[in-house]
């Protein structure tokens, strides 16, 4: 699986309260949910992420809470992948979980610039900037999270696993 | 191996776990609310899942946007109501019967020591302070628990944090707890378990112990514990008549490293935005304007924390221009806090109390903040809009600071105004 967007960058410590505001946590419409990804640290990246974008963050993206909502908002807003130095635990999990690709790419926060296009192969974890030439390294992921992406997500995956046994 | 191995051990089904194994563990108790229960309630129903595993070990509690703030919250609350209704959960506490999820858990004996407790809301890690491997999960994931019974989970590397001292005057477990975070860092244990110990952590009371567990999240742990012992016991007892194991460290158990922290000097501490790692201590900044102030939440919102703050505001007046926001953090500590004269105190001195729930920790209601403004607050978090408009403000600091601090309208050491009355 290849993901292709440009880069839209952000520092440290990108926590869920800026990604999905709690205020909408009261909607389940995931649309919804996308009008206000990270409104927290910019208002326009609705816009700039509607064509397909990978965000680049640098240590502890997703910090703060356990809300599935915030990672659902950048996948539908437009965010095809999230690379970041490290990621917080229950953020990553629920990016898989909804089927949102999320790559460690130690570099990537230093080497990629704002608006660059990025090519990431999800299966050998090379990561390219097209736009100035660098290929970086992700941390692959395992088999068994490929699978729950590859599926589309823990939903999907836990239908075909069950599925079967009925 | 330490407690949260043999925790994870004893859970699936193994002698022996070491960090960076994945187990698949059997699951005690689910416990999920008002805000990420409908969305689990959702995928439970795309999965095709028809009942939950164990309806007694699941746990319900409304208490983030309480009583309903909006049609659109009030329709949350119906969704959820609906299921524990059709699912037969009888631990449902509904609008009135219990209060902010974290305390009411353990308050109502559904957290017991050894037992591994997952919770769709971060600060799950509180259970820790009764020796349970307690952690939080997204909404889908619950469903699958919901489900299953069941969850995977990598075994955490351990950091062991040794605390010793006696606390000074009006110095609490916040201060420490803050005082902690700073040293360790807002990523400085993410994907890794806490154990907390040491003279100061067994002195601690279960008020004390359950502030430092529930903010072992804003470090990025997985879970904050602290080993069992008599008062966890006698808490635990007097509350559940279930049977449990209680789990402690072998004498030889491994950790990634052990900090020492000695707490005899340490003053009132503050976060100050927009990380919860960003912290000073107190006299360097006295001074700074605040708008509001609020007494409150999961990780601070208990007996002792009121009874703190009412030593300093009785019979005195907040500041004009401040507004205080009291918030006991269930029914069970309202009660106790009217009981005792502290809510009166509260009131004379121009608090508004509002009723047990999340309130304005993450600003879904009851004290939104405006652009410009700044709150001091006994909460957890200091993220940027965290409690309202992205041009806010928030201070984290412990209940007897941010009492102190609404008297004079500007962030204040709880020892000058004690000063000041002996």
């Amino acid at each position: 699986m290849t993901i292709n967007g440009k880069a839209i960058k952000f520092g440290n410590n990108v926590d869920t309260d800026v990604i999905l505001p709690g205020p909408y946590l009261v909607h389940t419409d995931p649309y919804e949910l996308a009008k206000h990804a990270m409104e927290g640290l910019d208002p326009k990246f609705p816009e700039k992420a509607a064509d397909g974008a990978i965000v680049v963050g640098g240590k502890n993206f997703g910090c703060g809470s356990s809300r599935e909502q915030a990672p659902i908002a950048l996948k539908y807003s437009g965010v095809k992948c999230v690379l970041a130095e490290s990621f917080a635990r229950i953020f990553y999990r629920n990016a898989i979980t909804i089927g949102l690709p999320v790559l460690v790419c130690a570099g990537a926060s230093g080497k990629v610039e704002e608006g660059d296009v990025l090519t990431v192969n999800l299966q050998t974890g090379k990561v390219e900037d097209k736009t100035n030439g660098s290929v970086m390294q992700a941390t692959r992921l395992p088999e068994f999270i490929m699978e729950i992406l590859d599926d589309g997500g823990l939903i999907e995956h836990l239908k075909r696993s069950i599925e079967p046994n009925e | 191996m330490n407690i949260i191995e043999k925790i994870l051990a004893n859970a699936s089904g193994k002698k022996h776990v070491s960090p960076d194994d994945i187990v698949e563990a059997n699951i005690d108790v689910a416990m999920t609310h008002d805000l990420t229960g409908p969305l689990a309630i959702k995928s439970f129903r795309e999965i095709g899942a028809k009942k939950v595993w164990d309806k007694d070990k699941v746990v319900i509690i409304l208490d983030h946007l309480v009583p309903a703030s909006s049609v659109i919250s009030a329709g949350l609350h119906k969704i959820v109501r609906n299921f524990a209704e059709e699912q037969g959960i009888k631990n449902f506490y509904d609008v009135g019967r219990g209060g902010v999820c974290h305390q009411v858990m353990p308050e109502k004996g559904h957290v017991r020591p050894g037992e591994v407790i997952v919770g769709s809301d971060s600060h799950t890690c509180t259970y820790g302070a009764f020796g349970a491997f307690a952690t939080g999960i997204g909404s889908t994931e619950m469903a699958a628990v919901f489900a299953t019974g069941k969850l995977w989970f990598r075994v955490p590397e351990v950091i062991k944090i040794d605390v010793t001292g006696k606390f000074q005057k009006w110095v609490t477990a916040k201060d420490m707890t803050l005082n902690i975070i700073g040293k360790i860092g807002a990523d400085g244990a993410i994907y890794k378990g806490l154990e907390f110990g040491g003279s100061t952590i067994r002195d601690l009371t279960i008020d004390g112990r359950m502030v430092l567990c529930n903010m072992a999240v804003e470090m990025g742990a997985k879970a904050g514990i602290i080993e069992p012992d008599q008062k966890t016991l006698d808490y635990v007892k007097a509350r559940t008549d279930k049977p449990f194991n209680p789990v402690k460290s072998d004498p030889d158990a491994t950790y990634e490293r052990v900090v020492d922290v000695d707490i005899s000097e340490l003053e009132p501490q503050v976060a100050v935005p927009h990380q919860v790692d960003n912290i000073k201590p107190v006299t360097e900044i006295a001074g700074t304007e605040i708008n509001q102030a609020f007494i409150g939440s999961c990780t601070n919102g208990r007996l002792e924390d009121l009874q703190s703050a009412a030593q300093i505001l009785k019979g005195k007046k907040i500041a004009r221009g401040v507004r205080l926001i009291v918030i006991p953090a269930s029914q069970e500590i309202y009660l106790n806090a009217v009981n005792e004269g502290l809510i009166k105190a509260f009131m004379e001195a121009g608090a508004t109390i509002g009723n047990p729930n999340c309130g304005p920790c993450l600003g879904g209601h009851m004290g939104i903040m405006a652009d410009g403004e700044a709150c001091i607050s006994t909460s957890n978090r200091n993220f940027i809009g965290r409690m309202g408009s992205t041009k806010s403000f928030v201070y984290l600091a412990s209940p007897a600071t941010v009492a102190a601090s609404a008297l004079t309208g500007t962030i204040t050491d709880p020892r000058k105004v004690m000063e000041k009355v002996h």
